[in-house]
């Protein structure tokens, strides 16, 4: 990486420059204040930058050069299951036939789209073991809340008012936060030694005003709880719900269904298991899946297919909790998915969660000698290891062994998450590694634990930037550039 | 084996190195009672080249705006998308990354994210803005929510009925649990009277939200209503079109407190109605109650000038169920792709682009009014979309138009019940003269077919 910053577009900005981009009119030309009321109108032009087509090519180029990212690094971000996103997939979502349809055409003219939605709702309702399918909700946590009030619209509609959703202390923050926000309070439940749920503070939370438990599982320590089955039992015995956070679905796809598990309700983030682009930071999707008896509930519309054949909209949803967002859905998003579970196939599906697991048990094992991974000596998808021991002994912190990781061509883990863990770092290599990528990783984290401190304080040292100020910048932020002109350009 | 490396002599050396006889040890700790016994019952395999001929006879399926004509709207457009944006956005760099929370790994998404903050800033005319929402309807509910944490106030919201209906949808959906009433302010002949918004603010109420233009593209008197909010102590919140502001004030200019859009319009493909950009700027003092990830200037151990995600205190991630809200992944690729946009268009690309949209909308509004059996709705002005009323049933005449090759426009029954003879029709810049003239006549033959 070379180190010049390069500047911001409103740095690059020359008064006069400009593209040419749009069509000239072949309307009439009437003055605008004929068309719109003066007093509407903007007396100057919006103060953007004033660029080249070239300005523009050769700046966000060089950005994109300032990044990690799947396709030039190993990016083992635990819980965000980075796997390699399929060039073909990008290609097949931006067909035309795909990527022009406007929401709001008229359903014959969508039944190739309505078809591909409709045949997805089933594979996760397959995948999920469980009835009904709403592909509505925009990412994983707007999958959650849209869960939560289905479940509250469930329990409202059965004259019970139960206020209270159970959380893991190791659950991802916006698990409380949705619980929080669909109208419940959110009661933590601790974890054992083990990592697992704490099954005495479960039973003495799990109440009649218990509406929903929301369980990871595999959780975020990367362990299956076995204890799944008797909680879901515990629950179902006093009317509550089993709600499945599945982000981590990629560990037992074809290996085990939540619905067989006794979860009532769960999301999906195709953007994690079924390799939708993250994007720098979105677009996900987070469809829900659940069990009949909350099939009335969900957001409509739903996906049918009538009689006749035809594709169609289900808005005649009376229990409907409503939407959750404008227009369909992250439908790209879900094309991608779509294209990916194609793609594999029943065995390849169930093959994804076994390499998964494989490589995080084989990353597991070549380095748990100096980094201890405190809840056991296998995993699923993924692990945490705690730098606990390197932080007290050599005053090495997680967060240098991940800057020390970015010197060395690597994308860091997830640190610091979860919060059962002390220094934790959670790492997820996800099945599209190869094992000698794997090894390189190991050896690039025992090398750091062997290095000098001091050398590593210092780390990143091949990039750009080392170490920003993140503390003096959330004193006083600067959320935007000072110097970008805030008065309009002259007509 | 699609996109797996290990190979079998790998996997016999990691079992070895782990310690396993079998992947299966491996789910040792998943109970045999909920193991699956069989295959997922999901469609077989399919090739690079099965797979791309299933999904293209898929798309050849659906008649969308590349082989129809659009004329529809109604929150998604179908504006001009420059070359630049999909070849920038679509480097690898950018869209096979995450969220950028290690910052020296992620100065390009965190410049870029910066640099999008300020261009919505400066399009709104207000002070900050974060690094995207999920899209325009979820940001009206966010709006609110953030609205009620800004003033303390929980027991009312006022909407203009104008908005987008879905908008509205989504923000009952959002309250339906917390105890805020949500009074809708009837529309009457397309726009909202300003007396009766105001009659609806009480002295519990959070926000007052008004679309601009509104869902009908009628330019409403929003400058009154955002006074009427901010006297009563409410925040005013906007929900606009990006694009109109190359002609329109900004938000900022007449006093709105929070401005929210639905981005699609900038840059986005409409892909079926996502993903797409939900945009939200607001008055810098806000900031601390502000949803989503936000990104802010500071320098490195070096002195150095350069980014990073900031006041996360807010989040989820930190603040658990005290958060300002529950977002996490957002939708950074397409805030990408409208800095993309606006820095290729400029400020006089982006004028020129809300100038054509008014003219052209304008032509086809007197084309059409001329055809026997249309009259426009409302006598309002309007930006780019506009209403007319059909003298016959619209369902119908509007299939006839398509079969003519035109997606002539939204037929608003399916949102007002009571409009069953009324279609929304968008123009964008990229409709040509020759389209509007041909769109007069496929409706006059038509109305005249249906009639007949
Ligand atoms: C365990 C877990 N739960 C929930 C979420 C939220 O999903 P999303 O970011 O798609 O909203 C995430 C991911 O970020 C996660 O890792």
């Amino acid at each position: 990486m070379n180190d010049k910053a390069p500047r911001l577009l409103f740095e690059k900005s020359r008064p006069g420059r400009g593209t040419d981009v749009i069509p000239r009119s072949d309307v009439p030309d009437r003055p605008l204040d004929s068309l719109l009321p003066a007093s509407e109108l903007a007396s100057n032009l919006v103060p953007l930058p004033e660029l080249g087509e070239l300005d523009v090519v050769r700046h966000y180029t060089r950005l994109s050069q300032l990044n990690m990212a799947i396709d030039s690094h190993f990016y083992p971000l635990g819980s965000c299951t980075m796997k390699y996103n399929p060039k073909r997939n990008e290609r097949l979502a931006s067909l035309p036939g795909l990527a022009s349809v406007h929401p709001y055409q008229d359903e014959s003219t969508l039944q190739g789209i309505l078809e591909l939605l409709y045949d997805l709702q089933g594979i996760l309702g397959e995948i999920a073991g469980l009835d009904a399918v709403s592909l509505q909700p925009a990412a994983g946590a707007q999958g959650e809340l849209a869960a939560l009030l289905t479940a509250a619209a469930y329990f409202r509609d059965r004259g019970e008012k139960r206020t209270k959703v159970l959380i893991p202390d190791s659950a991802h923050g916006t698990n409380p936060a949705s619980a929080h926000l669909a109208g419940f309070d959110a009661v933590t439940i601790k974890s054992d030694s083990r990592g697992l749920v704490d099954m005495a503070d479960f039973m003495s939370k799990h109440d009649d005003q218990t509406a929903v438990f929301m369980i990871t599982n595999p959780n975020t320590v990367g362990r299956f709880d076995p204890q799944v089955v008797e909680i879901a039992r515990a629950l179902h015995d006093r009317g509550s719900l089993l709600y499945l956070d599945g982000a981590n679905m990629n560990a037992i796809l074809g290996v085990v269904r939540p619905g067989d598990m006794g979860v009532d309700l769960m999301h999906y983030n195709p953007h994690k298991t079924f390799s939708g682009p993250h994007g720098g930071g979105g677009p996900g999707a987070g469809p829900i899946a659940v069990r009949a008896s909350l099939a009335p509930y969900l957001p409509a519309p739903i996906v049918v297919k009538r009689s006749d054949g035809v594709f169609a909209l289900d808005y005649d949803r009376p229990k409907s909790i409503g939407r959750t967002r404008s227009f369909f859905g992250n439908v790209g998003v879900l094309v991608r998915a779509y294209c990916y579970i194609r793609a594999q196939g029943p065995e390849g599906l169930r093959r994804i969660a076994e390499h998964a697991v494989l490589n995080a048990n084989y990353l597991l094992a070549l380095i748990k000698e100096e980094y201890p991974v405190p809840f056991g000596d296998r995993c699923m998808h993924e692990f945490v290891a705690s730098a606990r021991g390197l932080a007290r002994d050599r005053g090495i912190r997680a967060f240098d062994i991940a800057k020390g990781l970015i010197d060395r061509g690597f994308h860091p883990p997830t640190v610091y998450f979860p919060l059962i863990v002390s220094e934790a770092l959670m790492i997820e290599p996800t099945e599209c590694e190869s094992r000698e990528t794997l090894e390189e990783f190991a050896r690039a984290l025992l090398e750091i634990a062997a290095e000098d401190p001091e050398k590593l304080h210092e780390a990143p040292v091949t990039t750009p930037v080392c170490r920003p100020d993140e503390v003096a910048a959330a004193r006083s932020p600067i959320l935007i550039h000072p110097e970008a002109s805030r008065a309009g350009i002259e007509r | 084996m699609a996109y797996i490396l290990n190979t079998d002599d790998d996997v016999a050396l990691m079992l070895r190195r782990i310690g396993a006889g079998s992947i299966d040890e491996l789910f040792a700790a998943a109970p045999e009672s909920v193991r699956l016994k069989r295959l997922l019952d999901v469609p077989p395999a399919l090739g690079e080249l099965e797979l791309t001929s299933h999904v293209t006879a898929i798309a050849a399926r659906n008649v969308g705006a590349d082989s129809r004509v659009c004329f529809l709207g109604g929150g998604a457009y179908d504006h001009f998308i420059p070359a630049v944006v999909d070849q920038l956005a679509g480097r690898g760099e950018f869209y096979t990354a995450y969220t950028p929370y290690q910052p020296e790994a992620s100065q390009g998404t965190l410049q870029a994210i910066f640099e999008y903050q300020t261009l919505v800033a400066r399009l709104t005319g207000l002070d900050v803005s974060n690094a995207s929402l999920y899209d325009g309807g979820s940001a009206v509910a966010e709006a609110a929510l953030m609205a009620r944490g800004v003033t303390g106030r929980s027991g009312r919201i006022v909407v203009a009925g104008s908005a987008h209906p879905e908008s509205i949808q989504v923000l009952k959906t959002y309250l339906a649990n917390l105890e805020t009433e949500i009074v809708v302010v009837p529309q009457r002949d397309g726009a909202v009277e300003v007396s009766e918004v105001a009659g609806a603010i009480d002295s519990r109420t959070a926000a007052v939200i008004v679309q601009q233009p509104n869902f009908f593209g009628v330019i409403e008197d929003v400058s009154a209503i955002v006074a009427a909010a901010r006297k009563a102590g409410a925040i005013a919140v906007v929900s606009f079109d990006p694009i109109s502001l190359g002609l329109l004030r900004r938000p900022g200019d007449y006093g709105a407190d929070v401005a929210v859009a639905e981005g699609q319009c900038l840059g986005n493909p409409l892909a079926y109605g996502g993903p797409y950009l939900g945009m939200m700027a607001c008055r810098e003092s806000y900031v601390r109650k502000m949803p989503g990830r936000i990104v802010g200037q500071t320098v490195d151990h070096h002195g150095k000038r350069c980014w990073v995600l900031t006041l996360q205190t807010r989040e989820q991630h930190i603040r658990r169920e005290k958060a300002t809200s529950n977002i996490c992944t957002n939708q950074g690729l397409l805030a990408l792709r409208a800095s993309i946009y606006l820095a290729t268009l400029g400020p006089r690309g982006l004028a020129r682009v809300a100038e054509l949209s008014t003219r052209k909308a304008h032509y086809a509004a007197e084309r059409l009014a001329s055809v026997p059996g249309l009259s426009l709705a409302f006598d309002r002005p309007f930006f780019k979309e506009f209403v007319v009323r059909c003298s016959v049933d619209a369902t119908s005449v509007l299939a006839e138009v398509g079969r003519r090759g035109f997606h002539g426009g939204v037929a608003l029954k399916r949102f007002f019940p009571e409009m069953e003879d009324s279609i929304l029709i968008a123009v964008t810049e990229k409709r040509t003269r020759d389209e509007i003239d041909a769109l007069a006549v496929a409706y006059d033959e038509s109305i005249r077919a249906v009639r007949s």
